[in-house]
């Protein structure tokens, strides 16, 4: 059993949860995820890590789903059954020069730690993020804390530019800037774009997908993705992965398997379908 | 030993064998002739003392007789279910000469489950505590088995485990149907009762690194991590929708309970017509599933014949009584997706048997212009899988093969680091429930020679 320290709302259908894991916030680096299976009928998740503090580890979540909806639920002080981790590869961070940043939606939260990383192993970072509108915009404050440079852009321009982070990300590519390396976390059809986008400068793109898991351990192979010509598992060869090798449109046909399965299990448990 | 119907099983999860009852028992355990040199016994992956224990059985004395199997096995309701005694044991009975082998499988399985009903507790040998911690990485049948004999032997055992649950293969590989978890949850209730702690949610490689658990104070490390990334045929359209690997299906059925969706929260999506690739236990395991999630049509579909399947006969024949139709002498080159990206049909070509390969059964060839279409809307992948890569990747000084399995002494399970051991799965050959828990048994012993030397 995982104490759950916090677990509040932070922007509409958005939260963040504290859990204390001693263990898995002893090792766990950026860019890294856990498992977590909130009772006996639970179902196995990933959430990736947004930040660690001592002996707990953030997630942020959206409530989309039956599991995302039971782990909103939680009260500060009760448990989860089951948290394993730290999973996947860590980000590599080291000095490689102007690291440019993005993230959408949830994505910002996991894009934080990274931006952080980056930062503080002294690369020029620059940080682009997106949201649908100002209540939305997640994370705004602790990316302030880092120093960066940041563009916030809104669906609506409730905050920010009006836009999606390509188009800022196209002004700061043409702007004579050298980017080294573009970060890209958030829906699928924003890192596609961005990897669309980086590819015809050859500016090395990495993306942090996230798939269906089961086991997390490499076992079912539930969350393959084709990467150039081969079939990657993401729990064991990513999450991230060079986004001008991902298959976009097969990740996003697999992310639909049990559409349907999860309506139905919505419906009957009165939880708004999206 | 009486089993539900076809028609009754094909509706539910519960177990299919019902086993003996007591009077069936004696009376299976009356024909034995007690040979002196028993051959049953010599051909045990894990040495049990076969007529000892059947004569306590015919003598009434039903916790002796699981005393008896104790001394070896600590994993006895579950390898009275799932051990292959046609080709060990049962293979050896002298009857088979004449008439039907003991049916020792069953004999276990029933002293095993009155234990579990009586709740009776058979002690450990009694050896004084030794003081020395090992630890075990992985709980399948290796590992609990290797856990279980150092325990008795006084050592301090932790057990890490990835997953939420103890078990390993026997809970995410094995269905309900054919060993019931409850059975696999007393099972490790009595290890822990032997003293071994179990560490759930714990990836060896993540969470910690075999240099930490080494730091921690454990003297000796036996690895059963198992097999895991599975294996898929590298055909076109392999990642399509409803293209599962077994271990998913079985992972999602067998340890989420995905056949309970929505009161579980696991879901498992089938269509009404599937083909099962491969021709083990598990391509069975996955076909009766799929039986039983509501498929119509479920087809095994397997390159050679039905002689050359390393199945077990009797799991052949529950899947065929369950409907499961054999498309053999085919090999599947690719699979068709829809326009929404799911299954829609399989192509295969027919194959026919050449000459024998290295593993002494007719290799198959192609069938020149025999390509043909299978109308199927799910494919399930039960070719085989490789071992485990998570903790292998983080333990780069372990010493593999070129098929990224850990190099063993077979005498002792040694690898090449001193103090490590490893067996099962993720080792060579280690392939049954039985044989792996033999590996975890050689382990065990080696462990504790090795543990005296290093006083």
């Amino acid at each position: 059993m995982f104490k759950v320290l916090y677990n509040e709302k932070i922007a509409p259908g958005i939260y963040k949860m504290v859990i204390d894991a001693p263990l898995i916030a002893a090792k766990a680096k950026s860019g890294q995820f856990i498992m977590i299976r909130i009772d006996e009928a639970g179902e196995r998740i990933p959430l990736t890590i947004a930040d660690i503090d001592g002996k707990n580890i953030t997630i942020v979540y959206q409530a989309v789903g039956v599991t995302t909806y039971k782990l909103a639920e939680k009260k500060n002080r009760e448990f989860v059954s089951d948290v394993v981790g730290p999973s996947g590869h860590a980000t590599d961070i080291r000095k490689i020069g102007t690291v440019c940043c993005v993230g959408g939606g949830v994505g910002i939260a996991e894009l934080y730690p990274v931006a952080k990383a980056y930062k503080n192993a002294g690369n020029n970072v620059i940080v682009i993020v997106g949201a649908r509108n100002k209540e939305l915009l997640i994370f705004k404050k602790e990316l302030e804390l880092l120093g960066v440079e940041i563009f916030i852009i809104t669906d609506d321009g409730s905050i920010g530019e009006k836009g999606f982070v390509t188009d800022v990300l196209k002004r700061v590519m043409n702007s004579g800037k050298k980017i080294d390396l573009v970060y890209a976390v958030g829906p699928g059809v924003m890192m596609e774009a961005v990897s669309n986008l980086t590819k015809s400068r050859a500016i090395k793109t990495l993306v942090s997908l996230n798939t269906v898991l089961v086991d997390g351990t490499g076992m079912c192979g539930s969350c393959r993705v084709q990467v150039g010509d081969e079939t990657k598992f993401v729990c064991v060869d990513g999450p991230e992965f060079d986004g001008h090798l991902v298959n976009f449109k097969e990740l996003k046909i697999r992310q639909g398997l049990f559409v349907e399965q999860e309506k139905h299990a919505c419906k009957i448990r009165g939880i708004p379908v999206i | 030993m009486k089993k539900q119907t076809a028609k009754e099983r094909i509706r539910n999860f519960k177990e299919v064998a019902l086993g003996l009852s007591a009077e069936e028992a004696l009376k299976e355990a009356s024909r034995c002739l007690f040979c002196k040199k028993a051959k049953c016994s010599a051909n045990c992956p894990v040495e049990i003392d076969i007529p000892r224990f059947i004569n306590a059985i015919k003598n009434r004395r039903f916790d002796e007789a699981i005393r008896i199997i104790k001394e070896k096995n600590n994993l006895p309701g579950v390898c009275g279910r799932v051990c292959p005694q046609e080709n060990q044991c049962e293979d050896a009975c002298i009857l088979n000469a004449k008439k039907a082998p003991i049916n020792i499988g069953g004999l276990e399985r029933f002293v095993a489950d009155y234990e579990l009903q009586h709740i009776l507790r058979v002690e450990g040998i009694g050896h004084e505590a030794l003081g020395h911690k090992v630890a075990i990485i992985g709980s399948g049948p290796a590992g609990l088995t290797c856990a279980g004999d150092l325990a008795r032997m006084g050592y301090k055992v932790t057990v890490f485990e990835a997953l939420h649950t103890a078990g390993g293969v026997l809970v995410y590989g094995i269905p309900e149907f054919r060993l019931p978890k409850e059975i696999v949850k007393k099972e490790v209730k009595y290890l822990e009762f032997l003293g071994i702690e179990v560490k759930t949610n714990f990836i060896v490689g993540k969470t910690s690194s075999l240099k930490d658990i080494f730091e921690q104070g454990y003297k000796a490390v036996f690895i059963g991590t198992g097999a895991g990334l599975p294996s898929f045929m590298n055909v076109p359209g392999e990642n399509l929708n409803r293209v599962y690997s077994s271990n998913e299906l079985l992972t999602r059925v067998n340890l989420m309970k995905a056949y309970l969706f929505p009161e579980y929260d696991t879901p498992i999506n089938i269509g009404k017509k599937v083909a099962v690739i491969g021709g083990g236990n598990t391509a069975m395991d996955s076909a009766r599933v799929s039986v039983r999630l509501g498929a119509e049509k479920v087809y095994i579909v397997y390159r050679r014949t039905e002689n050359e399947m390393p199945a077990r006969k009797e799991e052949r024949e529950n899947a065929k009584e369950e409907g499961v139709e054999f498309r053999m002498l085919t090999l599947p080159t690719g699979i068709i997706g829809d326009e929404k990206g799911f299954v829609k049909s399989m192509e295969c070509v027919k194959m026919e048997l050449g000459e024998p390969d290295d593993s002494g059964r007719r290799r198959p060839v192609i069938v020149k212009d025999s390509e043909f279409i299978m109308d199927v809307d799910t494919v399930i992948v039960a070719i085989g899988q490789n071992p485990n890569p998570v903790f292998l990747k983080a333990t780069p000084e372990l010493a593999l093969n070129k098929w990224s399995k850990i190099i063993t002494d077979p005498r002792t399970q040694a690898t090449n680091i001193k103090g490590v051991y490893a067996g099962g799965d993720a080792t060579e050959g280690d392939d049954t429930v039985i044989a792996a828990m033999g590996a975890g048994k050689r382990a065990a012993k080696a462990i504790s020679v090795y543990l005296k030397n290093e006083k």
